[in-house]
């Protein structure tokens, strides 16, 4: 058996002090209770999280490389969105 | 021989015994690794051999413990011959095709869920403790078996053949789970042990019932295999335990 018919899902898991749920890698299976198991079994086994979730890969909308100039470059010159660029008054001490 | 000190020793003998259930059954487990359908899987089950091997060692470092000598849970592991292993037979056989292993997979840990659950309540801590700890494992397994009886009994044309198959040559092993010899029953009898006969209803009816939503046929009753507890084994046990015992007998005392 190879994995040519098995979907490809991402999985995440939320650490026992973490608050969200990080990408931590993808793997194999037929269906999300499977991943769901796999995940278990591949990313969990020194006790690494209490939380799993199992996503298809191809339900992710992701952006693409060619996009980045309309995407982020329009930020560039625009310094001003950042607080760092905002001069504060003296009395002001901790920002 | 005081009353207290045969109950211990057939504690010891009990001990043992379900040491060398966890241990065979994990050894057979550990072939599929890196012989896996694919990765993820191959990873999967070689995490159960290991919760197996994990639990041999809890029962057989107790077995040690109530022998009072110096021997320790390597002795019961690597310096016994099959005639001294008491493993239940379904445990030694070769893992056949993947339909094969999930199959005997399903059977052991039906009975692995009930066993324990009642092995949780023995009157001796340390066993009580081990099936608190391993009845954790098995609901995972179990889950894992399950899925995998429903996908092949219910998937292609040829995983079904392949699953039927495999249960019926399994079948006529089930049945030794439930005997009872005199051990056993005073055990038992002492709310130390399992009374295994009475769990044999529960397990028929759970089995059948992932057999049947895996569109497989549940066996009839026909020949049944005996004589694991009594070190009667098949000859495949003789086999598993060279290639296991090996290194261990090979150089004796080593550290690593």
């Amino acid at each position: 058996m190879t994995t040519e018919k098995l979907e490809l899902f991402e999985v995440f898991v939320r650490s026992k002090r973490g608050l969200d749920h990080k990408h931590i890698g993808s793997l194999h299976a037929q269906d999300p209770e499977q991943a769901l198991e796999y995940a278990r079994d591949c990313y969990t086994r020194r006790s690494e999280g209490v939380s799993i979730w199992v996503v298809r890969s191809a339900d992710i909308c992701a952006s693409q490389e060619d996009d980045a100039e309309s995407f982020y470059d329009p930020s560039d010159d625009k310094p001003y969105r950042h607080a760092t660029y905002y001069q504060l008054p003296d009395p002001v001490n901790n920002m | 021989m005081s009353e207290q000190k045969q109950l211990k020793q057939a504690t010891l003998e009990y001990a043992v015994r379900l040491g060398d259930d966890a241990l065979v059954l994990g050894h057979r487990i550990s072939e599929w690794v890196s012989y896996g359908p694919f990765l993820e899987e191959d990873i999967a089950y070689g995490n159960v051999a290991l919760d197996y091997i994990g639990r041999a060692r809890m029962f057989y470092s107790y077995a040690a413990q109530l022998t009072g000598d110096d021997k320790t849970e390597d002795h019961f592991a690597y310096m016994r011959n099959e005639r001294e292993f008491s493993n239940l037979l379904i445990n030694e056989l070769p893992k056949g095709d993947f339909a094969y292993s999930q199959l005997r997979q399903l059977l052991v840990d039906v009975y692995a869920s009930l066993f324990l659950a009642e092995l949780v309540k023995s009157k001796d801590d340390t066993l009580a403790a081990i099936a608190a700890k391993a009845i954790k494992e098995t609901r995972y397994h179990l889950r894992r078996s399950r899925d995998w009886v429903l996908r092949l009994g219910d998937g292609t044309q040829e995983s079904h053949n392949r699953a039927q198959t495999a249960l019926d040559a399994l079948w006529g092993y089930s049945h030794e789970m439930f005997e009872m010899d005199a051990l056993e029953q005073q055990l038992a009898d002492a709310s130390i042990g399992v009374d295994v006969a009475a769990l044999r209803g529960q397990w028929h009816a759970r089995v059948s019932d992932i057999l049947i939503e895996a569109t497989l046929v549940v066996p009839e009753d026909g020949w049944k295999v005996r004589g694991g507890r009594e070190g009667y084994h098949t000859e495949n046990l003789g086999h598993l335990l060279t290639e296991m015992q090996f290194v261990h007998r090979s150089h004796p005392g080593c550290q690593w």
